[in-house]
């Protein structure tokens, strides 16, 4: 259960991310050269408001935090030096650890794919990410005629390259998972 | 030129969807005397799956890179502008962050503070090799090539650990490009993003981005886009107008890799192979050259 108001987010986001979300005078400028900002939810500026406020279940289960591309645009441009994407970055792991309802489930499924194909094999492959990803995202036929091309043009490799010691790669995966973020 | 030696992370995508930039590294690196020594049984950045979802994971993932690069001791160079980010950040983390590096140094099972230079070949060739020193290898001229040089976001952004002259306007790529011949056309889109990490996702967010990208380089009188990024790269040729069975591309300007122009430019044997490599067959621009 995630209360609807945290008076400590702020401080929770600071501690993650380093970042002083309380600095931010709501000028704008992060939503204003936002790639994204036409599929958002909320707006970049509204985030790091809603963060003040301490609106943690609203920010937790917004689109908005998923949809960032992690450009660093606003991160770069914001002149208090927030790293506004950093933020971003805080606020879905806190989504993820603290298992909320997240507003873009299927980009979680993607993340949690291509994470699934390095702890498996070490290296990433776009076969075995297909292969997690498509099934369970509920869209195995997207992408046949785009996948017919990559063969034909040899960008499929049916035999994934892996790294020989995958113990180790397991183990950093096993101490990642268990120091929850 | 002074030989240049350094421990290569190649990354996954060259080896994989974009074997045609790792291709063209290895082949313009050996044409210029950059000794190029793969980093022993690397793995993968976690890009931005990683740094999304888990921040010991993504850290600690590059961690292990760098610690197999601080046992050799070299300065590492890196192709894949998303790679190049994850290192560098990470080494920036773990090197001004004790505890963090104490946990890394555990999860990792070894040291991880490496302390050479990370470096990505377009600031290498660009500012240690120099372009005056490239100029006089150019043995075909890219002469006809109308190019929009495309940084996207991971060379760039953010300007603490990136390499590039300008985090709003850079210009290494363009004065790169000029010194091979090309004609370099100005536009607004150098840095703009291309939506990479959603390309499964969400693709109809993606297919916008790309789109505009397109009809921009084509305002801009562009015949070519080129990159420094297999993430862009693959972005690009594939996600023009995604659709379950059908594959269409309608804006068939080719998308190259600068290694790619390098080695074009230098009249290396390879190059066709690579080009046969690309979704947007760039073979009727590159017959117009000749």
């Amino acid at each position: 259960m995630i209360n609807n108001i945290s008076p400590q987010l702020d401080k929770e986001l600071e501690r993650r991310t380093g970042q002083k979300v309380r600095d931010c005078y709501q000028c704008r400028k992060c939503s204003a050269g936002c790639p994204v900002a036409f599929a958002m939810d909320l707006l970049p500026h509204e985030v790091m408001k809603l963060v003040q406020y301490g609106l943690q279940e609203r920010l937790l289960g917004c689109s908005t935090v998923w949809l960032c591309a992690s450009c660093e645009t606003c991160s770069t441009r914001c002149p208090n030096d927030i790293d506004v994407a950093g933020v971003m970055d805080g606020l879905r792991q806190m989504a993820l650890e603290k298992g909320a309802a997240v507003g873009q489930p299927e980009i979680v499924l993607f993340h949690d794919s291509f994470l699934r194909g390095i702890k498996l094999l070490g290296r990433t492959n776009e076969t075995v990410l297909m292969g997690q990803y498509k099934p369970l995202s509920g869209r195995l036929l997207d992408d046949m005629g785009l996948a017919a091309v990559m063969m034909l043009k040899g960008k499929i490799k049916l035999l994934p390259r892996m790294v020989k010691d995958r113990k180790a790669v397991r183990r950093i995966f096993d101490a990642a998972g268990k120091s929850g973020g | 030129m002074a030989t240049m030696s350094f421990t290569y992370y190649p990354g996954c995508s060259q080896s994989g969807s974009a074997e045609e930039f790792g291709d063209s590294t290895l082949a313009v690196c050996e044409a210029l005397g950059i000794e190029l020594l793969e980093l022993p049984d690397w793995s993968c950045c976690g890009a931005s799956s990683g740094h999304m979802t888990n921040d010991l994971l993504s850290v600690s993932l590059p961690g292990r890179d760098l610690a197999a690069a601080r046992a050799l001791g070299r300065d590492m160079l890196v192709v894949c502008a998303a790679c190049y980010s994850r290192m560098k950040v990470s080494q920036r983390r773990i090197l001004e962050d004790e505890e963090l590096a104490g946990k890394v140094e555990d999860a990792v099972g070894a040291d991880p503070r490496f302390t050479g230079r990370i470096r990505h070949l377009l600031d290498v060739l660009v500012n240690d090799v120099g372009l005056a020193e490239i100029k006089p290898r150019v043995v075909r001229s890219l002469g006809g090539l109308k190019a929009v040089p495309y940084y996207g976001c991971l060379l760039v952004r953010p300007p603490e650990v990136c390499c590039c002259d300008s985090v709003e306007n850079p210009t290494d790529l363009d004065r790169f490009l000029a010194a091979l011949g090309a004609e370099v056309r100005p536009w607004s889109f150098k840095t703009d993003c291309c939506g990479g990490s959603l390309s499964l996702s969400r693709t109809d967010v993606v297919e916008r981005l790309v789109n505009r990208l397109f009809e921009r380089a084509e305002e801009a009188g562009a015949n070519c886009i080129v990159t420094a990024c297999p993430m862009c790269t693959a972005n690009l040729e594939m996600r023009q107008k995604p659709s379950k069975f059908g594959f269409s591309i309608p804006h068939p300007i080719p998308v190259l890799y600068f290694t790619e122009m390098l080695g074009l430019a230098m009249g290396l044997p390879d190059a066709e192979e690579w080009f046969k490599a690309h979704i947007i067959d760039p073979h009727p621009l590159l017959k117009e050259l000749v």
